[in-house]
């Protein structure tokens, strides 16, 4: 696998390279959501991102919404926004946040204006901007110019020898071509914490992993009511052979290759700001996780998985990858590489990684994914307490 | 053909890795760090995904796996048993 060929991309004006061209249509909260379904419904190549959250939240939870709300339409694969809310203030802050990529967006709030007038004018602004997004051309760019996030799925046995290592596998090896990488999911690294602690890049970095990690720990033992068997790990990946977290965890983490080093630590849906692997402090439920990712810059996913997690992201292609023969067998239509081979030796690992990063350079050039062409579209907001 | 794979010849189980195999079939598996092979009869029908003692293991025990502790036994275990939610437990949480 040649990493130095050129993919054919979309350059930003803030200079990231995005791998798909999406015009959005963002509700800023809850109750516009349905003006934002009508604008994408009006207006052919748009595309709404309903979610259920965004009134009377506050403190570090609001916090995280609008770093949500302003990574996802900041994100390299949307061309340009239009952003609705039902008042103007916490609106424009949104559109604000967008606006430093330097792509085009707009805000509209529906008070003092009703759904009906604020569809027609948010429909006319959105014309305009699909006109732009269409005009807009691929060109050629570098394969280490792409950032690239991982979270595992409905994981299994399977997926500690064969998926994830893959992913392991591929990482190392865009490690060493200038990448920017990220991997999350905290609790489910209980069990191998000191693993991953061993692998950062230098003591803060190790403290401030630690210090993420001991925070999830805590929140886990202040709600806890078991063992949290059958959440974590979940019915699925007991179906599938785990038995424990730590079980589950030392699976997971072969996700990180073998010489990737750990070069920061992100609180949720925080952006990197240098190339590497980061380490982004997360849920391990894969809607959030990989809405965390698509919030965070990241423009191509890749997720193993070994009984057959089935998830999408409306920005954030989504690369399945899968080792467990029955899964591909029985859910062939979810899986983009099949890795079965690792496990009667007839592919080496070597051989995997680079099979999943030529279906992954196959995604950046425009083939859609399984996910894609299923229209799995899961735009899922982490919540950190109730609303006020 | 491979029944099963062992991650390294010092953990505690391995992981079927083919469908259908059944109580007292003998199965050959490979141990990945040291390429070798091992053959070991097992006493339950054990599915795809699912593991099975290679080592005798008595309640109380850690279960290793990847070289690393993966959780304690809640029961005694013998070689070619099917070890799940059953007989190990978390020592976390």
């Amino acid at each position: 696998m040649n990493l130095s060929e050129k993919i054919n991309a979309y350059r930003r004006d803030n200079n990231r390279v995005g791998i798909r061209n999406y015009v959005v249509i963002l509700p800023v909260d809850d109750i516009s959501n349905a003006a934002c379904e009508a604008v994408a419904n009006n207006i052919k190549g748009t595309i709404a991102l309903p979610h259920p959250y965004g009134r009377l939240q506050f403190g570090e939870d609001l916090d995280l919404h609008f770093r949500t709300m302003i990574g996802a339409g900041s994100n390299p694969n949307v061309a340009a926004v239009v952003v609705i809310g039902i008042e103007p203030g916490w609106t424009q802050k949104i559109v604000d946040g967008i606006a430093t990529t330097g792509k085009p967006v707009q805000g509209f709030a529906i008070e003092k204006k009703g759904d009906i007038q604020t569809i027609a004018d948010a429909s006319k602004a959105a014309f305009d901007m699909v006109r732009y997004a269409t005009g807009l051309q691929r060109e050629p760019c570098d394969i280490s110019e792409l950032w690239i996030s991982t979270k595992c799925g409905e994981s299994d046995t399977t997926s500690g020898f064969g998926s994830n290592p893959t992913v392991g596998n591929a990482f190392d090896k865009l490690y060493e071509n200038n990448n920017t990488l990220l991997f999350g999911e905290t609790s489910e690294i209980t069990g191998g914490e000191h693993l991953v602690e061993a692998r950062c890049a230098n003591d803060a970095v190790a403290k401030k992993f630690m210090f993420m990690f001991n925070r999830y720990q805590d929140m886990i033992e202040r709600f806890k009511t078991d063992d949290l068997s059958e959440s974590q790990p979940t019915k699925g990946n007991i179906e599938g052979g785990l038995t424990t977290i730590e079980e589950k965890a030392l699976g997971n983490i072969q996700k990180i290759g073998k010489k990737c080093r750990v070069d920061g630590v992100l609180d949720k849906a925080e952006m990197p700001t240098g190339k590497g692997l980061w380490f982004m402090d997360s849920s391990s439920a894969a809607g959030e996780m990989v809405t965390l990712c698509a919030a965070s810059g990241y423009v191509a996913h890749l997720f193993p998985t070994g009984q057959g997690n089935i998830i999408g992201n409306p920005i954030l292609p989504v690369i399945k990858i899968c080792a467990n023969p029955r899964t591909v067998r029985t859910m062939s239509e979810h899986v983009d590489v099949d890795v079965t081979g690792l496990l009667n030796r007839d592919i080496n690992m070597d051989q995997a990684g680079d099979k999943l990063i030529d279906v992954m350079v196959k995604v950046a050039n425009g083939q859609m994914t399984a996910a894609e062409i299923l229209g799995h579209q899961e735009f899922i907001l982490t919540r950190l307490y109730e609303s006020a | 053909m491979i029944q099963f794979i062992v991650h390294d010849e010092n953990d505690s189980v391995g992981v079927v890795t083919v469908e259908g195999l059944k109580t007292n079939d003998t199965v050959t598996g490979w141990v990945m760090d040291q390429d070798k092979l091992i053959d070991i009869k097992i006493n339950q029908d054990i599915p795809i995904g699912h593991k099975l003692a290679i080592k005798k293991l008595n309640k109380d025990d850690t279960v290793i796996k990847y070289g690393v502790d993966i959780g304690r036994t809640i029961a005694n275990i013998e070689v070619g048993d099917h070890l799940h939610v059953h007989n190990v437990k978390t020592k976390r949480w």
